[in-house]
């Protein structure tokens, strides 16, 4: 009963004064002149404390859900990456790869996404492209490129406008199948002259790893102009083309062949290291947006508990100097 | 159309340069190195990108006519599946030129394909693909890799929907009017005979 009537004496003596600011290492981010004019003494800063804490909660929200739906479309397109793969290898097998080829007409095909938050791979593969752009350009070479997904047209759009030949975006509205894509490659096997495409984007190795790889694709006289000078190509003269038209219409054939396959194993492979990377990319958001969480809830007990003591050292000091 | 696997592709892989010839690696890695090197010296902070070459499966190794395989080894693939490494037989492919039989030691060839029936002898087993075209490649090591662009087995097929298919794209060749819609129609009308026959045998 006496602290009722203390508690009460002091209530009285509470308002005027300012109290002390407890030690709170969150301090320096709220503002504080918003925090006296707001809401009266007692109830400084947890109201803001609190108010940051919901917002953090919401995002911990989102960012897991997102990291949900990017592991089930995962899911799904992981088993059709994961068949395309063999389209590649007899190409492969038969014709090499030769990224090291020097050739006048370099054509650079960058796959990316169109969506964002899926960590760096876009970039590294903007930086790749990049690379390969500044590794073709000897003096009478010349490199272009043809972009797949908004993120690389939106950075490359910044410092190779005049070098790009084709943008092509919003790849994966419908569910990606070979048609789609050989399309596609017709498209730009029609549009654009090349001795040499390289096709950059991201292969999927697993959940955490990406690696980005580059695949070559040469033209029909280019095949036959290193298969002239040997090597692995040389052995293609050995194989008896069965086509009943003349070599080179075969070897046009099987070039244009090669790329719509290898362009449909990459599309695959992209689209699932991006949906493999938001989900990294969401889980990390989430588990910071826990720690932040934690980080907050300490500062709004320790403030909450700080105003508790102020208000009571005004309560006791308001009476030990009425008692004199 | 059996032939042995010839001497003489021995011989081509020996080339004499008499310069060095930037592009003429004498084995498959060896050229990966020299754009490894290229790309060091002008990226030196970025790591370079992976080529093909790092994931492709192992195959065996060519090897002389004198010591050919007993099965031939071949895999099929289609974007959307693939069977790999299945030793076998004997394999008919539809070639543009006729159905052409491959044994083991077949000699090296691409061949295109036209849409048709794919058969392979497995010991007593005889497994049938209908395939819509594609590209068939024999090595001289009895590895053969046949592409195609879909491959579904003949059981899957239903023969009411392609007979009414077969008439629509009679149909519609009849009254094409560009030679853009007529070589659409054509090439439905040869997929769709190819399939009849196929079903019927």
């Amino acid at each position: 009963m006496a602290m009722a009537a203390l508690r009460r004496e002091g209530r009285r003596f509470a308002a005027p004064l300012i109290s002390n600011n407890p030690i709170n290492p969150f301090r320096s981010s709220f503002a504080p002149a918003e925090e006296q004019a707001l809401l009266g003494v007692r109830s400084i800063s947890t109201q803001i404390v609190r108010n940051r804490m919901r917002s953090v909660k919401n995002i911990q929200k989102i960012t897991k859900a997102m990291k949900m739906v990017a592991a089930s479309k995962l899911r799904a397109i992981q088993t059709r990456a994961e068949n395309s793969r063999g389209l590649w290898q007899p190409f492969t097998a038969l014709l090499g790869d030769t990224p090291s080829v020097d050739v006048k007409k370099n054509v650079i095909v960058t796959i990316t996404s169109d969506k964002g938050l899926c960590g760096g791979i876009n970039s590294t593969s903007v930086k790749i492209s990049r690379g390969l752009r500044k590794l073709n350009s000897g003096p009478d070479q010349e490199s272009k490129y043809v972009i797949l997904g908004e993120k690389a047209k939106a950075q490359l759009v910044r410092d190779s406008k005049k070098h790009i030949e084709l943008i092509i975006t919003e790849l994966q509205k419908n569910p990606l199948n070979y048609t789609q894509v050989s399309v596609l490659a017709d498209d730009i096997l029609k549009n654009v002259e090349y001795d040499a495409l390289r096709i950059v984007f991201n292969k999927f190795q697993s959940v955490v790893s990406f690696l980005p790889t580059t695949a070559t694709v040469l033209s029909p006289e280019v095949v036959e102009r290193e298969a002239e000078s040997g090597g692995k190509l040389g052995e293609l003269d050995s194989y008896e083309i069965e086509g009943g038209e003349t070599k080179s219409e075969v070897l046009q054939n099987l070039t244009e062949f090669q790329f719509s396959c290898v362009m449909f194993n990459a599309v695959l492979e992209n689209a699932c290291s991006e949906q493999g990377a938001r989900m990294s990319a969401m889980d990390s958001s989430s588990r910071n947006a826990g720690d932040m969480l934690d980080r907050l809830t300490l500062a709004y007990n320790r403030t909450r508990q700080a105003s508790i003591t102020t208000e009571l050292i005004e309560i006791i000091s308001g009476a030990s100097a009425l008692q004199g | 159309m059996i032939r042995r696997a010839s001497t003489g592709l021995l011989s081509r892989s020996i080339v004499a340069g008499v310069h060095h010839r930037h592009f003429s690696s004498t084995e498959v890695p060896g050229a990966d190195e020299l754009f490894m090197m290229a790309w060091k010296r002008i990226m030196p902070n970025l790591d370079p990108p992976k080529t093909p070459l790092a994931f492709t499966r192992l195959r065996p190794s060519s090897i002389s006519a004198a010591d050919i395989a007993s099965k031939l080894t071949v895999n099929l693939v289609s974007p959307y599946s693939e069977f790999s490494n299945r030793e076998v037989d004997m394999v008919i492919v539809p070639a543009t030129t006729g159905q052409m039989g491959i044994l083991p030691g077949h000699m090296a060839s691409i061949s295109e394909l036209k849409p048709g029936v794919l058969t392979i002898h497995d010991e007593n087993d005889v497994i049938k693909y209908f395939i819509s075209s594609g590209f068939a490649f024999i090595h001289s090591n009895s590895v053969a890799d046949i592409m195609a662009t879909e491959a579904v087995p003949i059981e899957k097929v239903d023969p009411a929907s392609v007979q009414n298919r077969l008439v629509e794209f009679n149909q519609k060749l009849s009254s094409a009017s560009t030679d853009l819609e007529k070589a659409e129609a054509q090439i439905g009308v040869d997929v769709l005979v190819a399939l009849n026959s196929a079903l019927s045998e």
